[in-house]
């Protein structure tokens, strides 16, 4: 693939994951990441004092499937829509056969009444890899600065 | 003598709770001084995120900033953090390593006993200005709280009437923390979880083991947490701490669906995960308890889920806003796969918890649905009303009315002031 090949595959991408999310199609948003994927939901409090835990995160493509599955079977949580604005992507460099991509979002919620909040904003750091000429994310971390989560963090950043 | 807020507390074994006790602006006034700064233990930190001379901390007690120090000698200390100055945030850092504190408005410092040690141009310039002659620097000190910790949980007081800690405790909660904390341990990381409903509703809930097995709809399918499982909810003899405790797989198919019939969204028999690894318990006590929900007046509870261990310090934002601080740790001497499966199981718990993040939802929609029925009183007489006692079952209410005995006890509320409530 050519760089504008990649650059386009990427960006196509990083567009999808957030609009399969703000379209509610979280099963079919599981074809974005490779089966032995890492994503996770980090407090930027966490990761600036070197502290491991995570707000959310899942070690492999199993148990980002049982996040949906929970999600869709038994869970009760506000009922709202998502809103991902993301920021211009950064492609930094090739890294163990993939491509170090960064990108800043803002996440809005929505509730029932129609009124909208800010839900999280923050920095993606993600891994891709291409295979067949496919791009999917071999890590997809999300740095919240808003790591005082409002209400609850259910559906994914 | 103050105004004492009008809410009516109907009956005398607070099966009834006004619901202006979680909406009226004069009660969470009341309680800041009569809870919070009343004769209690307020949860500030962990030993282990102090461990050296100079390690500071900010926190909150209710809605009080408080800076928590280890001074040059190893001794901890606590402060209102504010300057004894014109009364701005001393200490501005969550976290850190400091052999003073100096006010950045203009630059009083202070030691790590909270003693005041300078303040820049004490003379003034060329004998005009500067303090005067009789001020006497050595009896500023900052607003200071006693403290007392128990196997290295540090609590604070700001009330000379405060009986000592491990009295407060009771031998209950005392064991309790003996266990939770056998060994020394490990800091993991925060969670802060911002929730829009008053700080009671959240005692509320974690004193009510029956919420456990049907909210958090994933405990109960998975089996973590069923009612029809062995458990109960220990009481300290005042009512005023509640250790909720059940023992994973003690349940049959029989007793489980015959309970939750009727609730099959609930219990899902057929329903399983991917990765059954983020269920599993490594054994790590001589007994066979799996969950333990330790709860201590007014702003702290102790979870063991599974090997999920945290603490979660409740701070209270006003009568309808809290934020819920979690610390999550380990033990000291664990390995890197054990650390990983504590780093897990923390997707159980906290705001994007698989069990857990029902609760914030939970509290905000009682908040705004009691918000214009402040005449009115919610109901508690799960697990039987009267005595307030130690709980054989997971399906009872009971310490929430303990927690409220207590509560009214220290606010000087009336109690039984009507035949019957609505």
């Amino acid at each position: 693939m050519s760089d504008a090949e990649v650059r386009d595959a990427i960006n196509d991408l990083m567009a999808d994951y957030c609009h399969y999310i703000d379209d509610d199609r979280l099963e079919e948003w599981l074809d974005f990441f490779t089966e032995d994927c890492e994503y996770k939901i980090l407090s930027r409090e966490n990761e600036e004092s070197d502290l491991p835990l995570e707000l959310l995160s899942c070690r492999n493509k199993n148990m980002l499937r049982d996040r949906i599955l929970s999600l869709r079977e038994a869970n009760i949580y506000n009922i709202h829509f998502d809103k991902h604005v993301l920021g211009a992507v950064r492609i930094l460099g090739k890294e163990n056969g993939g491509y170090r991509v960064q990108a800043n979002y803002s996440l809005y919620q929505s509730n029932q009444d129609g009124v909208s909040e800010l839900f999280s904003v923050g920095t993606y750091r993600d891994l891709i890899t291409f295979a067949a000429g496919k791009p999917q994310f071999k890590q997809k971390i999300a740095v919240a600065d808003t790591f005082g989560i409002p209400r609850l963090l259910s559906t994914p950043i | 003598m103050r105004n004492q807020p009008s809410i009516s507390w109907p009956a005398s074994d607070f099966s009834r709770i006004p619901f202006a006790a979680y909406c009226d602006p004069a009660v969470y006034e009341e309680e800041q001084e009569r809870i919070f700064r009343g004769p209690t233990w307020n949860y500030l930190a962990l030993e282990a995120e102090l461990p050296d001379e100079g390690d500071f901390l900010s926190t909150k007690v209710g809605e009080t900033p408080v800076v928590v120090c280890r001074d040059s000698d190893g001794v901890l200390h606590a402060f209102v953090n504010r300057c004894m100055h014109r009364g701005m945030l001393l200490c501005r850092e969550r976290q850190g390593n400091s052999e003073n504190f100096i006010c950045p408005y203009h630059q009083w410092t202070y030691d790590l006993t909270g003693q005041l040690r300078a303040v820049p141009f004490p003379r003034g310039v060329n004998g005009e200005g500067g303090l005067p002659e009789d001020f006497d620097r050595g009896k500023i000190h900052l607003q200071e709280l006693k403290v007392e910790k128990f196997k290295g949980v540090i609590f604070g007081t700001f009330s000379d009437a405060t009986e000592p800690l491990i009295d407060y405790l009771g031998p209950e909660v005392v064991y309790e923390i003996e266990r939770l904390f056998h060994k020394p341990i490990r800091i993991l990381g925060y969670q802060r979880q911002r929730i829009f409903g008053n700080w009671k509703l959240y005692n509320d809930n974690v004193r009510d083991p029956n919420h456990g097995g049907l909210l958090h709809m994933f405990h109960a399918t998975f089996g973590l947490y069923r009612l029809s499982q062995k458990g109960g909810a220990k009481l300290d003899a005042r009512g005023r701490h509640n250790i909720t405790w059940n023992s994973l797989g003690t349940d049959d198919e029989k007793t489980t669906s015959e309970g939750y019939e009727g609730t099959k969204k609930v219990y899902k028999p057929k329903f399983s995960l991917n990765d059954m690894s983020i269920l599993q318990n490594r054994t790590e006590h001589p007994d066979d308890v799996t969950l333990v929900i330790l709860s201590v007046f007014p702003n702290v509870v102790f979870q063991q889920i599974a090997n999920s261990l945290c603490t979660r310090q409740i701070r209270s934002e006003g009568t309808d806003r809290m934020e819920l601080y979690w610390t999550y740790y380990g033990y000291a001497d664990d390995d890197e796969e054990m650390t990983r499966h504590r780093l897990d199981q923390a997707n159980l718990v906290g705001p994007g918890g698989l069990i857990s993040m029902e609760d914030g939802e939970a509290v905000e929609l009682v908040q705004v649905a009691i918000q214009r029925e402040q005449d009115k009183h919610a109901m508690v007489e799960i697990g039987g009303t009267g005595k307030i006692e130690t709980q054989k079952s997971l399906v009872t209410e009971v310490p929430i009315r303990g927690f409220y005995s207590y509560y009214c006890e220290l606010m000087g509320f009336p109690t039984g002031t009507e035949a019957a409530a609505e």
